[in-house]
């Protein structure tokens, strides 16, 4: 019976929500899978994978694997794949960085950044984005092994279905590399914010904030009190307003929230490639003629210094009334 | 040292909303789309030229070298001369037709030419922004199993260039790794910020523009008589079957703009009573 190896991913031992769009995926190819588990002290996220009807949850629990490094990763998760028709993963930076070193070690065929799976005809038949989401391909992969990852935007985070799958464990295999390959360290990003991907109201801001000051007093009043997790436009990325983990678009983070608002942004498309499937857009700019008004469902054409605070207020206002 | 940089010609990127779809959904159409270097690889370029040289100066350090290498069309080769512009110091251009390579081609006949030039550093862009595929990176790096570093935004390389410290930018921060050479990297946006890149003859006060270098006219002019040595793919004795294929191409589903609000008044009773979002 072909099956699918769903590949978790863990930080800090904690499982990360990624992992369940990647189990949404498996679900959706409506074949049976399995979950592996690669980290150290995974004990609590292999327990909370229990629950989703998996057939076995997969363990390998070692020291080696307390920080992602590919290169140490890969030759355990290619030797656990051993027999499984389809690895996947979601595309996040680890997926991203863990699906395609699998796929050359099992000379494995890759479909990356999948937007959806078609398991009508047989066959898998995956739905990919290309040029910034303006073309979209179906496509196949031809070896016996598949190697997917899922983009999180379009494979809804999956809910437990109840059970306990039994657990196995699975030998940390030698990394030749790891000599080669030294982690050094982490500068983690916190922030009390919801995840980007995993949001349902997005604010993001531009260029026109025009200071790192100006995300913190113009956009974040707002982005709170809509209870909303903060993007930006690579424009404001590369200025250092933000951290760049926070960059919206094609090179950036993909985004599908019931709602985004874009204040001063405007609308490249490769800013558009990363939230055009949000379910309604908001666009707040000063100029009439920027792109982002032909795809949002609501245009204000207003000064952002004007309408944001205002905004903020009756939104305030509107939550104080419950 | 040497550093090898893969470089892609790609459909303008910023008007790729343009393509068009062949007929039956055959193909994606690109005609009329000015083609450029991926904006990744320029990056690639950027980067190496910093790892290779005095900042200021811009004097290359005595024996190290910049190769460009390319797979597409024999039109390409105006691509490598624009990176040989950037100051490359020479291209190899290996004809193949877009549509009969994927990324585990390229990353296989890599390998090869990774064997017969044998650089110290293979620095490649995170992803070619046609296909948004973003593996070329890894699968090399395993194929030759050199360690590796995707997406990076900072690399600083030791003075006996041994090492280099790479800057990940990943999901909720910036992972730093150490590498010892030979080895491959990928690299983001911002490593071509002023700071990003760090050898050991750049004065440390030494701060880059931003973005990849302009190419001055007699950078140009000296670019014209670098070689470029072209190939057919097959000449690296590679396996040509693709471990994937595409069934068809589809334009997205449009997306209509909406209406314009005139205050912020009208668009909050917008999103409360039609969109319910509030
Ligand atoms: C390889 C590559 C990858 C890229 N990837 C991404 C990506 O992933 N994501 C991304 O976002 N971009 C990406 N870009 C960049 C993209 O092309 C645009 O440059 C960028 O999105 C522009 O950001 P912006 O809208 O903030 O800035 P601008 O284009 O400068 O727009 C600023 C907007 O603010 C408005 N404005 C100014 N002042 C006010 C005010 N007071 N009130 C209201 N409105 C105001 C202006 O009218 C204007 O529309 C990429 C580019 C390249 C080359
Ligand atoms: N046809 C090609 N020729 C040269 N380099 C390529 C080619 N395709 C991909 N690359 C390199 O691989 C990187 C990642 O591409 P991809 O994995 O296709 O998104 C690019 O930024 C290039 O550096």
């Amino acid at each position: 019976m072909s099956k699918i190896l769903v590949v978790a991913e863990v930080s800090a031992g904690k499982l990360k929500k990624t992992t369940h769009s990647a189990i949404s995926f498996a679900r959706m190819a409506g074949m049976p899978f399995d979950v592996l588990v690669v980290g150290h002290g995974v004990g609590a996220a292999v327990e909370e994978l229990r629950a989703f009807g998996a057939g076995a949850v997969k363990v390998a629990d070692d020291a080696r694997f307390a920080h992602y490094v590919g290169e140490v990763f890969a030759p355990t998760v290619s030797a656990a794949a051993s027999g499984y028709a389809v690895v996947a993963v979601t595309a996040s930076s680890f997926g991203k960085d863990l699906a395609p070193r699998v796929a050359a070690r099992l000379g494995a065929g890759f479909a990356s950044d999948i937007a959806g799976v078609d398991a009508s005809g047989g066959a898998l038949s995956y739905k990919r984005p290309m040029y910034a989401g303006n073309a979209v391909a179906s496509m196949q992969v031809t070896t016996s092994t598949q190697v997917v990852s899922a983009r999180q935007s379009e494979f809804a985070a999956a809910a437990p279905s109840g059970g306990a799958s039994p657990v196995e464990a699975v030998a940390a295999v030698d990394a030749p590399l790891a000599g080669r390959v030294e982690f050094v360290s982490f500068d983690e990003v916190k922030s009390a914010r919801p995840e980007l991907a995993e949001a349902k109201v997005v604010v993001s801001g531009g260029r026109s904030l025009k200071s790192a000051e100006g995300f913190k007093t113009v956009l974040e009043p707002l982005v709170d009190v809509m209870g909303a997790a903060m993007g930006a436009s690579r424009a404001a990325v590369d200025a250092g307003y933000v951290p760049n983990d926070l960059q919206v678009g094609q090179t950036g983070k993909v985004v599908a929230p019931k709602l985004y608002i874009a204040v001063g942004i405007s609308g490249a498309i490769q800013h558009i490639a990363g939230m055009k499937n949000s379910k309604v857009i908001v666009a707040i700019n000063k100029d009439p003629e920027a792109p982002i008004f032909q795809l949002a469902d609501y245009g204000l054409v207003a000064d952002l210094y004007k309408a944001v605070p205002e905004l903020t207020e009756a939104v305030k206002k509107i939550r104080a009334e419950g | 040292m040497k550093i090898l940089v893969p470089l892609k010609r790609t459909a303008d990127p910023d008007n790729a909303n343009k393509i068009k779809i062949g007929a039956g959904g055959a193909k994606i159409e690109t005609t009329g789309l000015e083609p450029k270097a991926n904006p990744f690889d320029e990056y690639a370029v950027e980067a190496s030229l910093r790892l290779l040289e005095n900042g200021p100066t811009k004097a290359r350090i005595a024996g190290d070298k910049l190769t460009i290498v390319s797979f597409g069309p024999k039109e390409a080769a105006t691509n490598i001369r624009q990176a040989l512009a950037m100051g490359g110091d020479d291209g190899l251009l290996f004809h193949a037709d877009d549509e009969s390579l994927d990324g585990d081609l390229v990353a296989r006949a890599l390998a090869k030419v990774v064997e017969q030039q044998k650089p110290d550093l293979v620095v490649l862009g995170k992803q070619a922004v046609d296909g948004d595929s973003n593996q070329v990176g890894q699968v090399l790096a395993e194929l030759l199993q050199w360690p590796s570093a995707t997406f990076a935004m900072s690399i600083e390389l030791s003075a006996d260039k041994k090492t280099v410290v790479v800057g990940r930018e990943v999901d909720g921060g910036v992972i730093k790794l150490k590498l010892t050479l030979p080895a491959v990297i990928t690299v983001d946006l911002r490593i071509v910020s002023s700071k990003s890149v760090v050898n050991h003859v750049t004065p440390a006060t030494f701060a880059y523009p931003e973005g990849a270098r302009f190419t001055p006219l007699p950078m140009i002019i000296k670019a014209k008589t670098k070689p470029i040595v072209e190939a057919p793919i097959a000449s690296l004795g590679v396996d040509l079957a693709l471990k994937s294929k595409y069934v068809s191409f589809a334009l997205p589903p449009a997306r209509k703009g909406g209406v314009k609000v005139k205050d912020v008044a009208e668009l909050v009773q917008k999103l409360r009573t039609e969109a319910k979002v509030l």
